[in-house]
């Protein structure tokens, strides 16, 4: 801390602290608590807060282990958010070691533009494009019916429209973090590894992989992460013709918060969420023995 | 030789697989917005409309996007909070990176986990808590102002990781330079520290109002009564759509593909710049030493 007023002088220094407090402790510290407060207390209305019925319970915790929709929903959304993570590790790997190592100069800085453009163009739309192509009139029903191989328009709502929907919205969100930790790869490490005879599966497995832990790691919480907590993948594929089943955990929160009237409830359901993402986090950190720094880079 | 040629082959077609999947939906919506069909949809294509940006139906009725007041003033939403995200977030995020810089304790690494931790956690869930504060404890209802709060608790996170990659490269002598000849700290700041973190600045401003611009997740639960634009978009497709939706991705991807540009042509102008400068250096040392030479001999 003295360092800091060395260096900026009271004013300044001042101001910096003060500034960060105020973002570490009012919008980052103090809403979770209260977030997580409320999940452990009942709903009551605003004449009974404070009474003697407003005590500490796991009554709220209980609702979404007892109700067998949401647990199944809850956990649903938790294999599926794994399966899209990795799905898309294993699509984008091969890309990413492909602009990092092989490509050089002009030609990996257009890929990279390439790979920027759909980066940018928001999550809703990235959706939206994929909701044209599956929709009852769409892409696929138009072509299948122009050829004359089916006569009523297929449906392809569910699960699978969802997560295909999810790898499409997040797929850059894993090459990106892969890409900075492969390129940072000395090409002569993978030279020798060739020249001394190893096969291209050993060199990955013993010299790429493991340098580009930390970008697996990073690529793989931020999927698993955006794939837990989206409200808008699973809200546009559900209008796809036979989507209805396809429920996602967010919407279940959201349905307490607005629907249902609930916010107690609500919060409980949103801090399991929110625990699920945080062992996911710590798992990763594990596997890949990397730390926080290497992590938010 | 035949199967380094095979694996040149498929690494090739998996290039392009993998770039098709990427743009192939895209370019299909972009299409889509020109078509004169009823439904947002490329086949089978009725000819060339410019009526869903701003045209009227057989029936005489304004379908344009241009017509449309609510989308209107759904953006208009939009802008205005991404400019209170930028104005909220830039300075939270550049004094949490010079509090991070400059602390030498042993909590270093737990602020910072906190401090990052937000980037770490679902939307949904920092709009739950942030409404749960500000909502229930302080009386401040779902609005543009919350969404602002909302959006800048993580937009304030990746702007200090930008700032915070900049500073490792500061030239601290510079600085100690300065205050040994006796200028202040507040001026060493103003005249060295932020002129360096000026294109930092600048970045940090540019992401925070497109992290902010096509958020949903968050915005969801604190904009109370409000619309902005991704909640404009993601209503129309579950509600009533029209290829007017198609229209605002053909915008924003031309928006998208000209800034993606423009980036390009500016960074390979700097290179080149910097390149010319380092050869005239160059020159300039082969010149002394030749004359050095000469003198001597």
């Amino acid at each position: 801390m003295s360092e800091l007023f060395r260096r900026l002088g009271p004013l300044i220094g001042a101001w910096v602290v003060a500034t960060t407090a105020l973002w570490v402790v009012f919008l980052v510290v103090l809403p979770q608590l209260v977030m997580i407060d409320g999940s452990f207390r009942p709903d009551l209305p605003p004449s009974r807060i404070g009474g003697p019925e407003d005590v500490y319970t796991l009554a709220n915790y209980a609702t979404l282990w007892q109700n067998a929709i949401h647990r199944s929903i809850f956990l649903r959304t938790i294999w599926s958010s794994a399966l899209v993570t990795l799905l898309a590790l294993v699509v984008c790997y091969p890309i990413a070691y492909y602009l990092a190592q092989s490509v050089r100069g002009g030609t990996a800085a257009l890929l990279v533009v390439g790979l920027v453009i759909p980066f940018w163009v928001n999550e809703i739309l990235r959706t939206f494009s994929w909701f044209l192509i599956l929709s009852r009139n769409g892409l696929i029903n138009q072509l299948l019916q122009g050829l004359g191989l089916i006569e009523q328009p297929l449906h392809f709502g569910g699960s699978g429209a969802v997560m295909l929907g999810m790898v499409y919205a997040y797929i850059l969100f894993m090459v990106f973090p892969l890409y900075n930790a492969i390129e940072s790869l000395d090409r002569n490490q993978v030279e020798a590894a060739r020249d001394l005879g190893a096969p291209w599966w050993r060199i990955h497995w013993r010299v790429v992989v493991p340098h580009a832990k930390p970008g697996i790691a990073v690529g793989c919480i931020m999927t698993f992460m955006l794939a837990a907590g989206t409200v808008a993948v699973p809200q546009i594929m559900q209008s796809l013709p036979g989507g209805t089943g396809a429920r996602w955990f967010t919407q279940v929160i959201y349905s307490w918060f607005f629907d249902g009237g609930s916010w107690n409830q609500g919060s409980a359901y949103a801090f399991a969420l929110l625990l699920i993402c945080v062992v996911f986090i710590f798992a990763m950190m594990r596997l890949f023995r990397v730390g926080l720094r290497d992590i938010a880079k | 030789m035949t199967s380094d040629r095979l694996l040149r082959g498929l690494v090739l077609a998996y290039l392009v697989a993998f770039f098709g999947y990427l743009f192939l939906p895209l370019v299909f919506m972009v299409a889509a917005g020109f078509n004169d069909s009823r439904f947002p949809t490329m086949l089978p294509w009725e000819g060339f409309t410019l009526k869903w940006f701003h045209g009227f139906d057989a029936q005489g009725r304004a379908v344009g996007l241009f017509q449309d007041a609510r989308m209107g003033q759904a953006i208009l939403n939009s802008v205005i909070i991404g400019l209170g995200v930028i104005a909220l977030s830039v300075p939270i995020g550049l004094a949490g990176a010079l509090f991070i810089a400059n602390l030498r304790s042993r909590a270093k690494s737990f602020v910072y986990g906190v401090m990052v931790s937000p980037i770490l956690t679902p939307g949904v869930i920092l709009g739950i808590s942030t409404l749960m504060f500000w909502s229930n404890g302080l009386g401040v209802g779902g609005g543009l102002l919350l969404t602002v709060v909302a959006q800048s608790t993580f937009i304030a996170a990746y702007c200090m990781l930008l700032f915070l990659a900049r500073l490792e490269r500061f030239d601290r002598s510079l600085e100690e330079a300065a205050l040994d000849l006796g200028a202040s700290q507040a001026y060493v700041v103003w005249r060295i520290l932020l002129p360096y973190m000026r294109p930092a600045i600048l970045s940090a401003a540019m992401i925070a109002f497109l992290q902010s611009f096509e958020n949903y997740n968050t915005t969801l639960f604190v904009i109370g009564t409000q619309d902005t634009m991704t909640l404009n978009i993601a209503s129309r497709v579950r509600l009533g759509l029209t290829p007017a939706v198609n229209a605002i991705g053909v915008i924003l991807i031309a928006l998208t593909v000209v800034g993606a540009v423009a980036y390009e042509i500016l960074r390979r102008r700097e290179a080149a710049v910097r390149a010319e400068a380092e050869k005239r250096l160059r020159a300039a040392e082969a010149a002394e030493v030749g004359a050095l030479r000469l003198a001597a001999g």
